[in-house]
């Protein structure tokens, strides 16, 4: 009877390994793949069978990725569009969370998810148009405020959670003690949820980051964000696949790593909103 | 009696925290919104002068084959976007809720197809799809299986699509699951055990009914991201090949940003972001009846 609980133990076990197993390969590979192919030479990449291992390694492709495009001045786009839009989101989303989930107003939380369930392309019509009319069109402005899109959402939600958790009785000693609402919640409530913050954050900034819409129909050829860039330009001007995964990869490895470093918050902030904007 | 108003009036001091992001909402979101709706009712061309269209662009929703097309790929895109990643998402939350050396590892690998630009996956699946040369036909062959010629051919470029999408998202339904099971009371699988339930009886009946508002949540999620699907879409095959995976949302982007007809592409706004309250509103419903029940 022992040795056949034991057994079955070991039936199980090795039955959770495989399907843990199962479940990552598919990330796995992918990500592998797209490591070897941005490691090979041309000839490698397109010969059939395909070479798996890059041997030896070449960083060619990402000089290439470099010295054939204005990969540079993409990367600042995107850093200026993705970091402006996330410091803003969280100068207005922080504040707006701590009053909403103060007053709880679920009315202006349903208004937040509008804004979550509505797709991208719906703003975007009338915003370039606006934009066109203001003479904005090319220059990074456009890019950033419809960006807030995304990233205030995000932080709003993210913070209407957070606030709620925290226990009342801190701020009200301190309204008691004298305090106003906006010092309570500057030196009580804020450095309470700076966890929440930090969460909110990276979240905003990563799908900001990952954003591909808006910049396909409001970004100018100067001011294209990454994600565009690498669309653009390296699909239509030049199609070997080493430069061509050299900068998928190198667009999405901030991302990646991100994710990797930041895990436990990432899990934290997605199970409890589900965010994803556009 | 004075103690509420008193509260009352607290609660209103809170307004002016949410009074900058009131106004960015105001501005970026709630103007387009109304100025798409006055657009719809104008037959409105870019570089030409607006002028009054009535419910003209509506009407022609409804006789517009193309759109009508675009709206049952759509359906059939969603359905199957939402059906795989939901079951593969409570197997792997499953899995993940269990106790194994580098379970950490193995979930942050897991999300990162959700969490990876999602232009650069397109891009390198697209690469990996291309029947001479791509790495997938290889690896068929083989295996000794016919190959495919996915995204190239009309019959199988939407089931090839729906693959990527639940490789990208089956990560958020495992998310959502996972953070429902992490919740439950141990009491019912002690009961359970005791009365010697199998692990899949002990799954089916009390797991999974535990769990269940959680997987409607994950539901709803995934049906409105499904419903809007672009980036993975545009990259990959812009609709094609010919117009075989144009969904809705990719028709409405080239009626507004291809043939520039603002007032015709307001008009499928408008519809489709009822369709998707619409179909929200019956899949929270359904989750009310279960928890009424």
């Amino acid at each position: 009877m022992k040795k056949h609980y034991r057994l079955r133990r070991i039936l199980a076990r090795t039955g959770l390994y495989l399907s843990v197993f199962a479940l990552i390969s598919p990330a796995l590979l992918f990500f592998l793949w797209m490591l070897s192919l941005s490691l090979k030479t041309e000839v490698d990449n397109m010969s059939i069978p395909p070479v798996f291992l890059p041997n030896p390694p070449t960083l060619n492709n990402f000089i290439d990725v470099f010295e054939k495009n204005d990969f540079l001045t993409y990367t600042y786009n995107s850093i200026i569009v993705s970091f402006g839009a996330t410091i803003l989101a969280l100068l207005i989303g922080v504040p707006a969370g701590y009053g909403i989930a103060k007053a709880k107003a679920v009315k202006a939380a349903m208004l937040i998810l509008i804004a979550r369930i509505t797709p991208g392309l719906s703003y975007l019509i009338p915003l370039y148009l606006m934009f066109q009319w203001l003479g904005l069109v090319g220059t990074l402005t456009p890019l950033l405020i419809t960006h807030l899109v995304i990233t205030v959402p995000i932080v709003v939600w993210v913070m209407i959670g957070f606030f709620e958790g925290l226990p009342n009785e801190l701020e009200e000693a301190a309204l008691v003690d004298g305090a106003t609402i906006w010092q309570a919640f500057r030196y009580v409530a804020m450095p309470l949820a700076r966890p929440g913050i930090t969460v909110a954050m990276i979240l905003a900034f990563i799908f900001s980051w990952n954003n591909f819409i808006f910049g396909v129909v409001l970004a100018g050829r100067s001011t294209r964000t990454l994600p565009v860039a690498v669309y653009n330009v390296l699909t239509f001007e030049q199609v070997s696949w080493g430069p061509l995964a050299a900068a998928a990869l190198l667009v999405t490895l901030p991302v990646l790593l991100l994710t990797l470093l930041m895990q436990k918050e990432i899990v934290a902030g997605l199970t409890a909103g589900g965010v994803k904007g556009g | 009696m004075a103690d509420r108003s008193l509260r009352k009036n607290y609660a209103r001091r809170y307004w002016a925290f949410a009074a900058p992001a009131a106004l960015v909402v105001l501005a970026v979101i709630l103007f387009p919104w109304i100025f798409t709706l006055f657009m719809s009712v104008m037959d409105w061309k870019v570089g030409q002068n607006p002028s009054w269209a009535g419910m003209s662009n509506y009407g022609k929703l409804f006789t517009d084959e193309r759109f009508i097309y675009s709206v049952w790929r759509t359906a059939y895109f969603t359905a199957a976007a939402v059906i795989l990643p939901v079951i593969l998402g409570i197997a792997a939350a499953v899995c993940f809720h269990r106790n194994f050396p580098l379970r950490g590892v193995a979930r942050t690998i897991f999300i990162l197809p959700m969490m990876a630009t999602p232009v650069a996956v397109a891009l390198v699946w697209t690469m990996m799809f291309l029947p001479q040369g791509g790495v997938l036909n290889y690896i068929l062959t083989l295996a000794g299986l016919p190959t495919s010629q996915w995204i190239y051919n009309p019959g199988t470029v939407i089931p090839t699509l729906v693959f990527v999408e639940t490789w990208q998202w089956t990560p958020l339904v495992m998310l959502i699951v996972l953070g429902g099971l992490a919740s439950l009371p141990t009491d019912p699988y002690e009961a359970a055990i005791l009365d010697g339930a199998n692990p899949w009886q002990i799954f089916r009946h009390i797991t999974l009914p535990l769990v269940w508002p959680f997987v409607v949540v994950a539901a709803v999620i995934r049906t409105i991201d499904a419903l809007k699907a672009f980036d993975l879409i545009y990259v990959m095959t812009l609709g094609g090949p010919g117009t075989a995976s144009e969904t809705i949302n990719i028709l409405l982007y080239q009626t507004a940003f291809a043939y520039y007809d603002i007032g015709y592409g307001s008009a499928m706004v408008v519809v489709f972001f009822l369709m998707i309250m619409a179909v929200s509103a019956v899949l929270l419903r359904v989750r009310q009846a279960d928890l009424a029940r």
